[in-house]
């Protein structure tokens, strides 16, 4: 055999072998040994999918533990698209039983379990197929209860209830609440499918979503769940206990309705308005209200087209905006307080004898009195009870002469207001808050300097476009330009005592206007007011209390606030309210107030009331504001007293908050209501009814 | 070594001119070597055959390994479908079980009946490739390379690999006298053999199936000692036969595809080269000891396509990690080792060529199946030998197992 080549040709193929093992060990070692875990990681992003577990949402409810909004069991019908694919026709006859008992077609059900892809036709739906695929939502009971009844035939298709922000109240402080929708960036912090977007549903979104769970699972070729490699349960949100009373609040609304629906009908263009009920004595607020106001559950699971158009339409008020808080008015003779306590401070005796005439001239321009009557000499607690305008005028003029002649201006006027409280937000616990309006020798001039140019073409085109339908309209407005682009830098005498009355350029908010009579009322201490009262979590345990920070003092002596509370208290019985609390048991609940009549031109006057109660000992603060409701009498002081009358449950009444005391501490039950809301979400039994 | 003496020299015209009487008078001697072999047996001079436990506990151990692989490859997803999980861990068993029967029956029949049986079994092989080509194929996975009735289906191409060893064993093993290699007629002859399932093979197309019988059939060249520049015109034809194809488009579509997704199988993860993707990471994801039997998620989530098949070595390489991957590629060339052995002490040409043709046929394949599991080579369909699901492998490389130790037996004999 030596002598073929056989042998070395055996040694070459022998080599050969031997090198392609080696080969072949050398690669295994290197995709194994070397670069395992890599190809360990890739293999994990390969399986292993992460699906967040929502949070439960916090409740939020009321100051006696009412729930406002709370989360109610949606019945959702799921799909196991991989029990489907074992079953011998692919889940077809399952299907089909299914779309019968929904009641909706067969085609429409398998095209929400299709996977988008490349190849597959519309219907389809997004997203990975490892999960039960939600085919029906909100299901009612009914149906499934026959679901279930029938579940064996229906293998692979499960009724879960969801939980769906819910509440249970309607409108009721719709604005106060907000609303949640789905987040810009995807899911939210509690990986929940919309996040609070307004009101205190935006304000305490991170107490109130919880910490979302997380869940790692491993999935086959197919997408389909294998098993859970890891799980961590979500946390669900913290209860918000408010200082808001449910019934007060529904009193309010029912009152704001009333009056803004009565300026409507009256021929405004849309009633719309605000009030506040605010404990003086914390700076809690008790009620907040603005219409027209909507139904928060129109978010629930997505907004309609419709829907959002008339949320958003001027014609119908523009109902999501909060008016208490982003509302901005003149607040007319509510403003008298400010301006008597800056009248006192600057020297002005309070009981000093002041001629309330029926005009008063400051240079070319006559200021009228309120309705031009001359009432004589009197001193500044009646100013405040007939609402006297010209003895404010004169003190304003007074003041702005004494600026004039100064090198440092002093506006008492001004700075006290600003001590109210007024310019600047007030730092409650809600989105989107209006700062109002102070204005002053400053505002006036870098105003000038931002519309100068086109005031001064308005002054010399002269609204052209105005002018065809309303020459009248244009020729005034062509005179304001034309004095505007000329002096409009200037802070007149005129701007003085517009100020002085509340009008002209003041703006407030109906919460900036409360809390100012509020802290006229406790003594002159200014808060920031607030809405949330405790963040509860869900054992019962209070995680944090909220208290309204005192932001500053009145810098009027108690005499001076006392005086002011006394004239305030004549109002209702013999002053400009008397009329709207005519037969009001004013013995048994003395309500201080004051009215204010905002004008506006070309439309009708804005009318104001804001009180508090008990005169001598003030507890409560009530501020309503009603757009074109006319007088402060005709429209927000009726109102205010239908407020004040269910508070305390006069005339005829239920007292909603009985003796006008806010509850002092916690309510018992938030803490329960928020387990057993959460714990015990109802998930159907195999033998159980659903419950829900 | 003695040589040993050769009974009947025949003349060269003979052997070109007939080869068919040649066969007959080489059964004759067949038959009279069993002969003196009963008579040697009888008379106690030979030493006692005593089987190549090695080989045999190799090849046991690599196709119980298979069984097991191809039960880890089935069970999570028939358990999943609510199927029972052993279906494929009892089929294969049976399959290793028919392949014993088979190894057991080459191995106690000698040179002579085997090389009475191989043109048959060649013959057979070719028209079982050209039956798989009518209407009785069935194609699977873009190849038509089954033939089948009812469940039971057999696989041609599987088993025209021995049976084209043992015929080109007989065709290059006997040189005429003086003639230290095989001529230039023996070559053309050999070369036509293989031209007939190399080309039926191409027309299912089996691009896996056609390599293993163009390396058989080279590395046998080799190992007869065909001189050199033969066998590098011979390679070279094969390249530019292989360019033509690629040029005229002879390839179908999916085999492009994948010889392009080889160049980098994980640019294309979820398109042309998922497969090839999917298999480097699931076996790289084992590490060094693996993630346990029935434990490896890649495996059990069904990532892996063909897995019990053509990519069984996944398995291997997941659940049992490098130690377990080397493990059978050591066993592997355990076999591939006793079978160089056997060639080496083979008592004739032939059986030193029948046992080349074995090693080159069950190394080629093995390089060629694992190479596209670890990504060093695209994806052709071929399995791994003994280990891959699938009774007419198994059962082929038991077949070849079998004449290994038929060719050990007579040179152990004849010492």
């Amino acid at each position: 055999m030596m002598r073929r080549p056989t042998r070395s040709r055996l040694l070459v193929v022998h080599l050969l072998v031997a090198a392609l093992f080696l080969v072949l060990l050398g690669r295994l070692w290197q995709v194994q040994i070397l670069d395992g875990d890599r190809y360990a990681r890739m293999a994990a992003d390969n399986h292993t999918r992460r699906t967040v577990i929502p949070a439960v949402r916090g409740e939020i409810v009321d100051a006696r533990g009412r729930p406002l909004a709370r989360n109610r069991a949606a019945v959702r019908v799921t799909v196991d698209r991989a029990a489907l694919d074992r079953l011998p026709d692919r889940g077809r006859a399952v299907l089909g039983r299914l779309a019968d008992l929904l009641g909706r077609p067969r085609e429409e059900i398998a095209g929400r379990l299709r996977v988008c892809g490349p190849g597959v036709d519309e219907p389809c739906r997004d997203g990975v197929p490892y999960e039960p695929v939600p085919v029906a939502d909100g299901v009612s009971e009914r149906v499934a209860l026959r679901l279930m009844e029938r579940r064996h035939e229906l293998p692979g298709v499960r009724v879960e209830p969801r939980p769906v922000r819910e509440y249970p109240r309607g409108t009721l402080a719709a604005h106060l609440l907000g609303y949640l929708a789905p987040g810009s960036s995807g899911a939210g912090r509690g990986g929940a499918e919309a996040t609070g977007r307004d009101g205190l549903e935006a304000h305490y979104e991170a107490d109130l979503s919880g910490r979302a769970g997380s869940r790692e699972i491993v999935v086959d070729s197919g997408g389909r769940a294998v098993r859970t490699v890891r799980e961590q349960a979500p946390v669900p949100g913290a209860t918000l206990v408010t200082s808001i009373d449910a019934r007060v609040q529904a009193v309010v609304e029912k009152a704001l309705k009333k009056a803004a629906g009565r300026a409507a009908g009256r021929g405004g263009a849309a009633g719309t308005g605000a009030a506040v009920v605010m404990d003086a004595r914390t700076g809690r607020v008790v009620a907040l209200a603005g219409y027209p106001a909507y139904d928060p559950s129109v978010w629930t699971g997505g907004i309609r087209e419709a829907d959002y158009k008339r949320l958003t339409s001027p014609a119908h008020g523009l109902p999501l905006i909060s008016r208490a808080v982003q509302g901005q008015w003149p607040p007319a003779s509510t403003w008298k307080i400010v301006s008597t306590a800056a009248a006192a401070r600057a020297g002005y005796p309070l009981d000093g004898r002041y001629d309330c005439s029926g005009s008063y001239r400051i240079g070319d321009r006559s200021f009228r009195n309120f309705g031009g009557r001359n009432l004589g000499g009197m001193d500044l607690h009646r100013a405040l009870v007939v609402s006297c305008d010209t003895i404010f005028y004169r003190f304003a003029y007074r003041m702005w002469l004494k600026d004039e002649d100064a090198r440092r201006p002093a506006d008492p006027m001004q700075r006290m207001a600003r001590a109210f409280g007024f310019g600047v937000r007030t730092g409650v616990d809600l989105p989107g808050e209006a700062a109002g309006r102070v204005p002053d020798r400053t505002w006036k001039r870098t105003t000038w300097e931002d519309t100068r140019k086109r005031m001064c073409a308005d002054a010399r085109t002269g609204y052209p476009s105005v002018a065809r339908t309303d020459p009248r309209r244009a020729a005034y407005l062509k005179a304001i330009a034309k004095e505007n682009c000329r002096h409009g830098y200037l802070w007149t005498a005129g701007d003085a005592a517009n100020f002085s009355i509340g009008q002209g350029d003041v703006l407030v908010t109906p919460l900036q206007l409360a809390r100012a009579y509020a802290a006229l009322a406790n003594g002159g201490t200014l808060f920031s007011p607030r809405v949330g009262r405790a963040v509860v979590g869900r054992d019962g345990r209070v995680l944090r209390e909220i208290t309204p920070p005192v932001t500053g003092r009145l810098p009027v002596p108690g005499k001076t606030l006392a005086y002011i509370r006394r004239a305030l208290a004549d109002v209702p019985r013999s002053g400009t309210a008397a009329p709207a609390f005519a037969g009001f048991p004013l013995d048994k609940v003395p309500v201080a107030g004051k009215t204010g009549t905002a004008e506006a031109y070309g439309a009708a006057d804005t009318s104001w009331f804001a009180s508090f109660a008990p005169a001598d000992d003030p507890r409560l603060v009530v501020v309503v504001v009603v757009s074109e409701g006319g007088a402060g009498a005709e429209a927000a002081a009726p109102a205010a007293r239908e407020i004040w009358s269910g508070i305390y449950g006069l005339e005829g009444k239920r007292a909603a908050l009985p003796g006008g005391k806010p509850p002092a501490g916690l309510p018992k039950t938030a803490g329960y209501q928020v387990s057993r809301d959460q714990e015990g979400f109802p998930r159907p039994r195999t033998t159980g009814r659903l419950r829900s | 070594m003695t040589t040993p003496a050769r009974p009947l020299p025949r003349a060269p015209y003979r052997w070109r001119g007939r080869p068919a009487s040649s066969a007959v008078r080489l059964a004759i001697r067949a038959a009279a070597r069993s002969v003196a072999r009963v008579a040697r047996r009888a008379g106690g001079t030979a030493r006692k055959a005593v089987p190549d436990w090695g080989l045999a506990g190799a090849a046991g151990a690599l196709c119980l390994a298979g069984a097991v692989l191809v039960w880890a490859a089935t069970a999570p997803r028939l358990a999943a479908e609510g199927e029972d999980p052993h279906t494929y861990l009892r089929r294969q068993l049976l399959n290793a079980a028919a392949g014993a029967v088979v190894m057991v029956a080459f191995a106690l029949a000698d040179h002579g009946t085997v090389r009475s049986w191989t043109p048959r079994l060649y013959a057979l092989g070719c028209l079982g490739l050209l039956a798989v080509l009518t209407p009785l194929g069935r194609t699977v996975n873009g190849a038509q390379s089954w033939l089948g009735v009812g469940d039971f289906q057999v696989q041609p191409s599987e088993l025209v690999k021995p049976a084209l060893v043992l015929t080109l064993a007989m065709l290059l093993g006997e040189q005429p006298d003086g003639e230290r290699r095989p001529g230039a007629a023996q070559v053309l002859l050999a070369l036509a053999v293989a031209a007939v399932p190399l080309g039926l093979v191409m027309l299912q197309p089996d691009l896996g199936t056609f390599t293993i019988i163009a390396a058989i059939t080279l590395g046998m060249l080799v190992a007869a000692g065909v001189r050199w520049r033969w066998i590098a015109a011979l390679g070279s034809a094969g390249v530019a036969a292989a360019a033509l194809a690629w040029l005229l488009g002879l390839l179908r579509p999916h085999q492009v595809q994948r010889l392009l997704t080889f160049a980098d199988p994980l640019a294309d993860p979820r398109g042309a080269g998922y497969n090839a993707a999917q298999a480097l990471i699931t076996v790289g994801s084992g590490g060094p000891y693996g993630r346990g039997l029935l434990r490896g998620d890649q495996t059990g989530g069904g990532f892996v396509p063909e897995q019990h098949t053509d990519f069984v070595f996944t398995v291997a390489g997941e659940e049992l990690g490098f130690a377990g991957s080397a493990l059978v590629l050591l066993l592997l060339w355990a076999v591939l080792a006793r079978g160089l052995r056997v060639a080496a002490r083979a008592a004739s040409p032939y059986g030193t060529l029948a046992a080349a043709g074995i090693v080159c046929w069950l190394a080629v394949q093995t390089f060629v199946n694992v190479g596209m599991v670890v990504g060093l080579l695209p994806i052709v369909g071929v399995p791994l030998p003994f280990v891959s699901y699938g009774g007419s492998s198994v059962v082929a490389c038991l077949a070849a197992v079998g004449v290994l130790m038929s060719i050990r037996r007579q040179d152990v004999r004849r010492l």
